[in-house]
């Protein structure tokens, strides 16, 4: 479905990401985890063309995205980004309906299948409420909530996430992240997902990518990347991870003493 | 929650505009009565004869009033349409044509032209705005350029980076004025933003400009509220940002630099139309750019029809009031911009 084949990045030749390798199938859902700057956020950026990739190729089933129109690119991937200076002045619904963008006509009119669509996706991430209320009296938590509904209106096959749970409360941190599996699971996303909570990852990915300094330090299973050994070198931090005694999912929690 | 789709809100700026366009054409040194006004329309569009007693009425309103209404409606659009335009591309309140020194970057590139020729040649005609466009593009690249801080362009910088673009193209316009001699000296007049010129010649020379450049905007609004999450949030949401940005640059400049070839500098109509239309009808730029070009025409016949009266029967320049008028809505929409509740 998506495959990221020896990606390169580099910013005035400081290497951001080197030879990043990934494949990730339709419903599956691909978290990456690591330590402040190693470059989550860029290789998001890179796998949505956002910036330019120094060597290597991005594939959304069979299409490199290089090679493509911004419009027919947004159609293939969705990418919610942090909720950072949005305008403040727009609505939520004014903001979702731009979801919609890549389907509609250069004057953007919508249709009542559009609007449906749009409403559908606020439903989905409990927005609804918002759709009258500006941008500027929301919570974080509400437009990370917003941009997911936004997201989803560009009915794409691949979803991108960046960092979704920073400013969400616990409650909404696990709907969102219910949203997100049910999305892989019934709808059949392929979603990508960069997390900081380790113990989210564990619960919600069905593999990990540990990105330290720009390469991948271990590709698997979050049962077989939540390791004690690999998780402390790469946070440079000793951390334990026990077992939850309801599920036996991992958890990590920092060895101090 | 869904978007109105009545084309109501065009009926009161659209009133507004007609009964400005009729008090252009009634007010002057010579008042006319709407009555006489409708007459004389009724008799020209259906070829009758007019009557003697309203010949001299006849020949200032249909040589005088009406090509002046013309002009000033068709830049009065152009300016708000192209300050609307620029707001939404630069994301920052204060970019109006005038303040972001693209209005001084195009009187340089008229004045250059007018060196060159005065305008009432065939020539003449198209290398005023043509010249005029090139250094209007010129201004708001270099402006750009100069304002840019990474991916943002701060509000302070922006208007900065005018204020320097629009004393050095000024200081060479004058430069340019004060070495030439004779003809040239009618620039000055021109150049403060009245209507000096007459008949209908400039009034169809800035017509195919206009119609293109605000034809274009017009299309953009869908496009500019895209943008307005930032380059690369529009770029993922499936928008040809580059392709968007030149359009904007283009036919704002284009608009702009046409308003100015043929009706000198006339300041803050691009500033003060789009905020007041935003406030009133929101800020969804698919209503926003046609209401701003509507309103802009009526605003600047309101400026026009004031700068006739207040000195009567001598004129003031336009630009003068729409200055007066303008500088202190400025500072209050720096205020608001500063608190950044709304914009």
């Amino acid at each position: 479905m998506l495959n990221v084949n020896d990606v390169c990045v580099s910013f005035s030749n400081n290497r951001i990401l080197s030879d990043i390798n990934l494949h990730v199938a339709r419903g599956e859902v691909l978290g990456i985890i690591g330590p402040n700057g190693v470059g989550k956020s860029t290789l998001l950026r890179a796998i949505s063309a956002s910036i330019p990739l120094e060597r290597g190729s991005v594939r959304v089933m069979g299409k490199d995205i290089t090679g493509l129109t911004s419009n027919e690119r947004a159609r293939l991937m969705a990418v919610v980004p942090q909720a950072r200076s949005l305008p403040p002045a727009f609505t939520g619904w004014e903001t979702v309906i731009l979801g919609r963008t890549p389907h509609i006509s250069w004057l953007g009119h919508v249709s009542a299948r559009d609007q449906e669509i749009a409403r559908l996706a606020m439903q989905r991430t409990e927005t609804l409420h918002l759709a009258d209320r500006p941008i500027c009296e929301m919570s974080g938590g509400e437009q990370q909530r917003l941009l997911l509904a936004r997201a989803l209106c560009q009915s794409a096959p691949v979803l991108m996430l960046d960092e979704p749970t920073t400013h969400l409360d616990l409650k909404y941190q696990y709907s969102l992240l219910d949203l997100v599996r049910r999305l892989a699971r019934e709808d059949g996303l392929t979603i990508i997902i960069t997390l900081h909570d380790l113990n989210l990852v564990s619960r919600y990915t069905d593999r990990v990518a540990l990105l330290v300094n720009g390469r991948i330090d271990a590709l698997d299973t979050p049962a077989r990347v939540l390791n004690a050994g690999l998780l402390s070198r790469a946070y440079q931090l000793p951390l334990d991870v026990i077992s939850d005694r309801h599920n036996g999912q991992a958890m990590i929690v920092p060895a101090l003493r | 929650m869904q978007t109105k789709s009545a084309h109501r809100i065009y009926v009161l700026p659209l009133i507004l505009l007609s009964l400005c366009l009729l008090g252009s054409v009634a007010v002057g040194s010579v008042f006319i009565a709407p009555g006489t006004l409708l007459g004389l329309f009724g008799a020209r569009l259906s070829g009758k004869i007019i009557p003697a007693d309203w010949q001299p009425y006849a020949a200032i309103v249909f040589n005088l009033r009406l090509p002046r209404t013309a002009l000033i409606a068709l830049t009065g659009a152009a300016l708000s349409g192209s300050g609307a335009a620029y707001q939404g591309l630069f994301r920052n309140p204060l970019a109006d044509p005038y303040l972001i020194g693209v209005a001084s970057g195009a009187g340089l590139g008229a004045v250059l032209a007018m060196s060159i020729q005065w305008p009432y040649s065939i020539w003449g005609l198209l290398a005023v705005p043509v010249f005029s466009f090139l250094t209007a593009m010129v201004a708001v690249l270099a402006v750009y350029q100069l304002a840019r801080v990474g991916k943002t362009l701060p509000v302070t910088n922006l208007i900065l980076a005018g204020v320097a673009i629009s004393s050095f193209t000024t200081a060479l316009t004058s430069y340019l004025m004060i070495s030439a001699s004779g003809e040239l000296r009618r620039a000055l007049v021109w150049l403060l933003g009245g209507a000096s010129h007459t008949g209908w010649q400039p009034v169809l020379a800035i017509l195919p400009f206009v119609i293109l450049g605000l034809g274009i905007l017009a299309s953009l609004g869908h496009a500019l509220n895209v943008m307005q999450f930032g380059d690369e949030q529009a770029q993922q949401l499936g928008l040809p940002v580059n392709r968007v940005r030149w359009l904007v640059i283009l036919a704002a400049s284009l608009t702009t630099a046409a308003a100015v070839s043929f009706a000198g500098i006339i300041g803050f109509v691009g500033l003060i139309v789009p905020h007041t239309v935003r406030l009133i009808w929101g800020g969804d730029y698919r209503r926003l750019l046609p209401l701003s070009i509507l309103n802009g025409a009526t605003l600047l016949l309101c400026a026009d029809i004031l700068a006739r009266l207040v000195l009567a029967p001598r004129e003031v320049p336009v630009g003068i009031i729409t200055a007066l008028g303008g500088a202190p809505f400025f500072l209050w929409v720096l205020r608001r911009a500063k608190q950044q509740n709304f914009w």
